[in-house]
């Protein structure tokens, strides 16, 4: 326990450190898909009986959550690759289990702050939705899957230009194609089957279902909650891998 | 307290270590000396679990590294050669953080993070940030870190490189204060003149191999006490007398184009592997 602690007390005090500018980094691009999506393309659109921007809303804020918890691999990676801060818990008598939990802990804080910011962001243009427990526990198992992820990655991957190659693959596409941006169901029935496996598609429709107060469905959480267990058992794995 | 067996380990089709064997008593200061790429650090990762070992068999104060790997890290400490503190957290933080990893208690944390702060002498530096800190600071600091919660063992990895001469000398008293406090210290170095203040016991490792481990006087006995250096067209070449006089005739007779000193581990490395140590 206290080792779990030492691991997320450790990126708290980075994240406290850099809390500013981090706040602002975290701002700029859902400012931007606001802009340009929301207002400048979708403003005359609605999507079923919401604004664009109202649908557009619970979809940045679980795209946050899942760049901003895997934006712990960066972490990880610099104190791997550039700091070797990481051998100092290596040489530690840390179970990888708590290394595991106190990096996916500090990506699921990262990822809350970057969803606060969403819904601030949001509020500012008038968006006002349902943000209750079922919202927020998908943002949770997703940000928990992707947190995992970023350890698994960052430990398997041997210098930080590959670690960059993995979010331009896995992340990037993953944001555009989630149904952040567009429901899925509107696409040809295999596009949206395919594009419906991915995590974050899960993530976007719990989080809108929970958002605009539908029915639960225990479908989306079960997903998630399959990939972060998949995900954290890859990172256990890929922890002790990591030595030469 | 620190017993190897045959270590081996291979990154590919490079040996870094060969069948590696040594012992460690308790209480002493053990120099592992060797030129880069000899295997001293590859030997120090893998008794502080940062890789893995191919064969061979660790046992720190009777206890086997792989069998409970929790437990000897728990007696050891790790001054790496990188400076691997976290630049944006204070130097409090840093030794904070590394006695909750060890599992210590918050006020024993607090308690020996600020003794060991004043034993390198780094009490004033406490709230500034690591970033802040010169190199022989960082440094002390990675050694009082390494030694908060209290290790039996301590490594040093290469513990002066790339510091200046008088930093250099400062971390060495440090050291010796260390060994002396009861700790059982274990440094690599490729510095000559370190190892021969340093230590109590020295091991001279070559291509992943024990080649000698005695004291610095024992590994230099049977060269004599003056070392001549001559230079010529193909480099220079060392001849060992036993007295200065001796020593001063042969320069004589080699028309004054010599040098003469004191005999030292250098010279019996050369002389065990006919290569040079820097």
């Amino acid at each position: 326990m206290s080792s779990l602690m030492a691991v997320y007390l450790r990126e708290m005090l980075i994240l406290r450190r850099r809390m500013a500018r981090q706040v602002l980094a975290m701002s700029v691009t859902p400012l931007l898909y606001v802009l340009t999506f929301g207002l400048a393309l979708g403003g005359g659109v609605r999507v079923g009986d919401r604004s664009y921007l109202e649908f557009l809303i619970p979809g940045l804020a679980a795209m946050s959550s899942m760049t901003q918890a895997f934006a712990i691999a960066g972490e990880i990676n610099v104190a791997r690759f550039y700091l070797h801060v990481f051998e100092e818990f290596q040489a530690a008598p840390v179970p990888r289990l708590s290394f595991v939990l106190g990096e996916t802990l500090a990506g699921l804080t990262r990822a809350f702050l970057a969803v606060s910011v969403v819904l601030i962001l949001g509020a500012l243009f008038g968006v006002r939705l349902d943000y209750g427990a079922p919202f927020w526990a998908a943002l949770s198992l997703n940000s928990l899957a992707f947190a995992s992820l970023a350890v698994a990655l960052a430990m398997l991957v041997k210098t930080h230009a590959d670690q960059a190659l993995l979010s331009n693959f896995i992340i990037t596409p993953m944001a555009f194609l989630g149904g952040t941006f567009f429901p899925l169901d509107a696409l040809p029935a295999w596009a949206g089957t395919a594009l419906g496996l991915l995590p974050l598609s899960h993530a976007s429709r719990a989080a809108r279902a929970g958002a605009f107060g539908l029915p639960w469905e225990p479908g989306p959480y079960l997903c998630l909650l399959g990939a972060a267990v998949v995900f954290f058992l890859l990172a256990l794995w890929a922890v002790a891998k990591a030595r030469d | 307290m620190l017993k190897i067996e045959n270590l081996r380990k291979s990154f590919g089709r490079v040996k870094a270590l060969d069948g590696l064997s040594l012992e460690v008593a308790p209480g002493e200061l053990f120099a592992f000396l060797g030129p880069n790429g000899a295997g001293k650090t590859t030997t120090i990762r893998i008794l502080n679990g940062l890789s893995k070992m191919d064969s061979g068999r660790a046992l720190i104060n009777k206890v086997d590294i792989l069998e409970d790997p929790l437990a000897v890290k728990r007696l050891c400490g790790l001054v790496a050669q990188h400076a691997n503190l976290d630049g944006e957290l204070t130097v409090m933080e840093n030794l904070d953080v590394h006695g909750r990893l060890y599992g210590m208690p918050g006020p024993e944390r607090k308690k020996r993070a600020a003794e060991f702060l004043a034993y390198v002498e780094l009490e004033d530096r406490a709230g500034s940030l690591v970033k802040t800190l010169s190199g022989g600071m960082k440094r002390r600091l990675m050694i009082a870190r390494a030694l908060t919660h209290g290790p039996g063992l301590l490594f040093l990895d290469e513990p002066t490189a790339g510091l200046d001469p008088a930093i250099r000398r400062r971390i060495w008293a440090l050291v010796k204060k260390i060994n002396r406090s009861g700790v059982t210290v274990f440094l690599t170095t490729h510095y000559i003149e370190e190892a021969e203040f340093l230590a109590s016991r020295v091991c001279f490792v070559n291509e992943g191999r024990v080649v000698a481990a005695a004291s610095p006087r024992e590994v230099m006995d049977g060269l004599g006490q003056w070392a001549v250096d001559v230079y010529g067209p193909e480099g220079s070449e060392t001849s060992f007398f036993g007295d200065r006089t001796e020593a001063a005739a042969f320069i004589q007779s080699a028309d004054g184009a010599g040098s003469i000193r004191r005999v030292n581990l250098e010279d019996a490395f050369l002389r065990l592997t006919g290569r040079r140590v820097g």
